[in-house]
């Protein structure tokens, strides 16, 4: 049985449930690397370029550790997945960089998904769904009722991300029934939102559990996931000008529906030093909380970032956002 | 309305003739210098890339000599440079200026937009007029790049390079003091005639190196730290991947299938990186292997602080100076880039070619190979 392996890294926390469903009913076996851990972040590092940002090393770690387990390791190359919208540059480039970066590898499956000027039933999207199957199995029947299974499951974690599951969980659960869907969301009396790109917030080694230190906190979190499609589009469409980048849109438009419906507290934005997409949001969404009033901060993440630093920062921006409530009247001084 | 731009080289001198050919006033910034530089890094944003901060720095400068409007061009994507507009915006207006940004987006974005825009800035009264100042504007900027590197060439080839120093110094101030493109041309013909009747070596063999990497760290000379000139006073010849007139062929001139050369380059980084990353990444790994298959002796890459595209072609780089056997030096720079230790790398790379260069030869004495 041919065996695939996909790295838990860059686009996993946004399309694992699809790939993974497509290859198992291919008959393939999916091997997927581990959670992120010093090895593999040390790894990364020792084989990446040295400007890159942490995330983009830390894929460089995952894939590195599944070279010698695997038959082909999935890479899919997404220029592009909303007409007129791209990805970031280093998502586009990310199999070339993977490529010639790490020695010794398997077949590198680097479908190109390009719907910049297409859309998902156009013909150029199942031709690379094809490709995508074609290393498993050659019979285009069977990889197109795989990929309709895929997508079905690919709702379901869907669904559960718009419960308000955070993807770390509904990659666990999407497949199983349950009962308690909004188990985050309860009994809290304040609630952040945690902004940033999903491999950012999601993995759960680079930015040290900064999600369930904020549930244990009593606090609810809300991640760019979770806010509805129409409304990201109707707030990001606020921006003077088109936003080109389909995550950059997920997030500047989850941030500012967020803000604008006053469903927020404070925002912790989550950024890897040297994102280039980041150095552009984090100057729009601040601008906005600063005119909306609601408290920001930023934690920018690399490979030398210390748990405890960022402990701190984050129980200052709590205590600091309780004495606002408590001592700050939302009055202002006379001048 | 007195218009303004932000630098990006020399195109600056047919910008600037241009817009004086059809009425405008325009008050160009002045030359990029570290004050431009300490002002950009102040009010922008701290992780964006140099060419960001730079921007900033030459409008407030022109603002302070007067001007009230400022003419960028736009893009969209994937390149962050697309988002420069907004947040330029944003910025100057949080400082208190006044100033109106008109934007020229790429036609796919819509033609009224950019139709709406070039009305409002060029004050067209005929198109006849525009066309006949945009020609001599295409003059200019090939005839700038064409001194830009005849005086690469000759610091080269010169017997005391640093006369062309003197003559290229001395065509920049005149530059200030030139009004329309007629006397430009004319100012253009005596610098050329002067940098050709400089005396030269002819038995000089120079070493040969390309400059690939991002557009504006290529073309603007402060940013890179004058690297050109640095390397011709070494006595290597410099050809660089990108110019003004490169730029304008692939995207006016040859508007909408882009130009020979461009379309070469993307084949020739077919085998390492076969879609756009955004940017000029695919341009560099295409420059790249350019230059090994016309037989240079290296290749610089120079990139801006975590500019993504060059990023990636920065990790491809590696394979191509396996496969092509030619040394590839990578150059980082940002506002904190120092230039002793940037002259270092430099001396350090050019002694590596020549003694690459020396073995070379004296292997073929020794082995007949």
């Amino acid at each position: 049985m041919c065996k695939i392996g996909i790295p838990r890294g860059m686009l996993f926390y946004d399309y694992y449930p699809l790939w993974a469903e497509f290859f198992e009913e291919l008959g393939a076996k999916v091997v997927v690397s581990p959670k992120s851990n010093k090895e593999i972040l040390n790894s990364g590092v020792l084989s990446c370029v040295d400007e890159c940002c942490l995330p983009v090393k830390v894929f460089h770690g995952h894939v590195d550790y599944l070279k010698d387990k695997v038959d082909y390791i999935f890479i899919p190359k997404i220029i592009s997945i909303r007409k007129m919208e791209y990805c970031c540059p280093k998502i586009l480039g990310l199999p070339d960089m993977v490529k010639f970066s790490i020695e010794d590898l398997p077949p590198i499956i680097d479908t190109n998904i390009n719907l910049r000027k297409n859309s998902y039933t156009s013909s150029k999207y199942k031709k690379a769904v094809y490709e995508a199957g074609k290393c498993v199995i050659k019979n285009s029947s069977k990889i197109r009722n795989a990929y309709k299974k895929a997508e079905e499951s690919y709702q379901r974690y869907l669904y559960l991300l718009s419960k308000g599951v955070i993807p770390i969980e509904a990659i666990k659960m999407y497949n199983k029934t349950f009962v308690d869907l909004n188990y985050n969301s309860k009994k809290h009396d304040m609630s952040i939102m945690v902004v940033g790109h999903p491999y950012n917030i999601y993995d759960e080694y680079l930015n040290m559990n900064i999600i369930s230190k904020l549930i244990n906190k009593g606090i609810k979190v809300m991640t760019p996931e979770m806010v509805n499609k129409d409304e990201i589009i109707y707030y990001s469409a606020q921006l003077p000008k088109r936003m080109f980048w389909t995550y950059g849109r997920r997030i500047v438009g989850s941030a500012f529906s967020l803000i604008e419906r006053d469903e927020v507290d404070g925002i912790i934005y989550l950024s890897s030093f040297g994102c280039g997409i980041d150095s552009i949001l984090i100057d729009l969404i601040e601008r906005k909380a600063k005119n909306k009033g609601i408290p920001f901060t930023l934690l920018t993440l690399d490979e030398q970032t210390g748990e405890a630093g960022i402990d701190t920062r984050v129980e200052a921006f709590i205590d600091m956002m309780k004495w606002r409530d408590k001592d700050d009247f939302n009055i202002s001084t006379l001048r | 309305m007195i218009l303004t731009f932000p630098h990006l080289g020399n195109v600056y001198i047919a910008g600037k003739a241009f817009l004086e050919e059809l009425g405008q006033e325009v008050v160009p910034p002045p030359r990029c210098s570290s004050r431009t530089l300490e002002i950009g890094t102040k009010y922008s944003p701290e992780n964006i890339c140099l060419p960001f901060k730079v921007n900033i720095g030459n409008y407030i400068e022109s603002i302070e000599k007067g001007a009230d409007t400022i003419l960028i061009t736009g893009s969209c994507g994937p390149c962050r440079f697309g988002y420069y507009s907004v947040l330029e915006q944003n910025i100057l207006w949080d400082l208190g200026y006044e100033v109106d940004m008109i934007v020229f987006d790429p036609i796919s974005e819509g033609l009224d937009q950019l139709k709406e825009g070039l009305s409002k800035a060029l004050n067209i009264n005929s198109y006849k007029d525009v066309i006949k100042a945009g020609k001599l504007g295409w003059k200019l900027i090939q005839k700038a790049d064409y001194l830009t590197q005849l005086s690469n060439e000759k610091r080269a080839y010169a017997i005391d390079s640093y006369e062309v120093d003197a003559i290229m110094e001395e065509y920049y101030k005149n530059i200030e003091n030139t009004f329309g493109a007629e006397k430009m041309l004319k100012l253009m013909d005596e610098v050329e005639y002067s940098l050709k009747n400089i005396p030269i070596d002819k038995s000089k063999n120079p070493i040969r190196i390309g400059i690939v990497g991002e557009i504006y760290t290529i073309i603007e000379p402060f940013v890179n730290l004058e690297v050109e000139k640095k390397l011709g006073h070494m006595g290597v010849y410099v050809e660089k991947s990108l110019t003004p007139t490169k730029w304008v062929k692939h995207h006016v001139t040859s508007f909408p299938f882009g130009s020979k050369e461009e379309n070469m380059k993307y084949q020739l980084a077919k085998p390492y990186l076969s879609t756009l990353v955004g940017g000029h990444g695919r341009e560099t790994v295409g420059s790249a292997v350019y230059y090994a298959k016309q037989g240079f002796d290296g290749v610089i890459q120079l990139l801006p602080l975590n500019c993504m595209p060059e990023i990636v072609a920065k990790s491809i780089l590696p394979q191509v100076q396996k496969d092509c056997n030619i040394p590839i030096m990578t150059l980082v720079l940002d506002e904190m880039t120092g230039e002793a230790g940037y002259l270092t790398r430099l001396e350090a790379f050019v002694d590596l070619l020549m003694r690459r260069r020396e073995e070379r030869k004296v292997g073929e004495l020794l082995f007949g190979c």
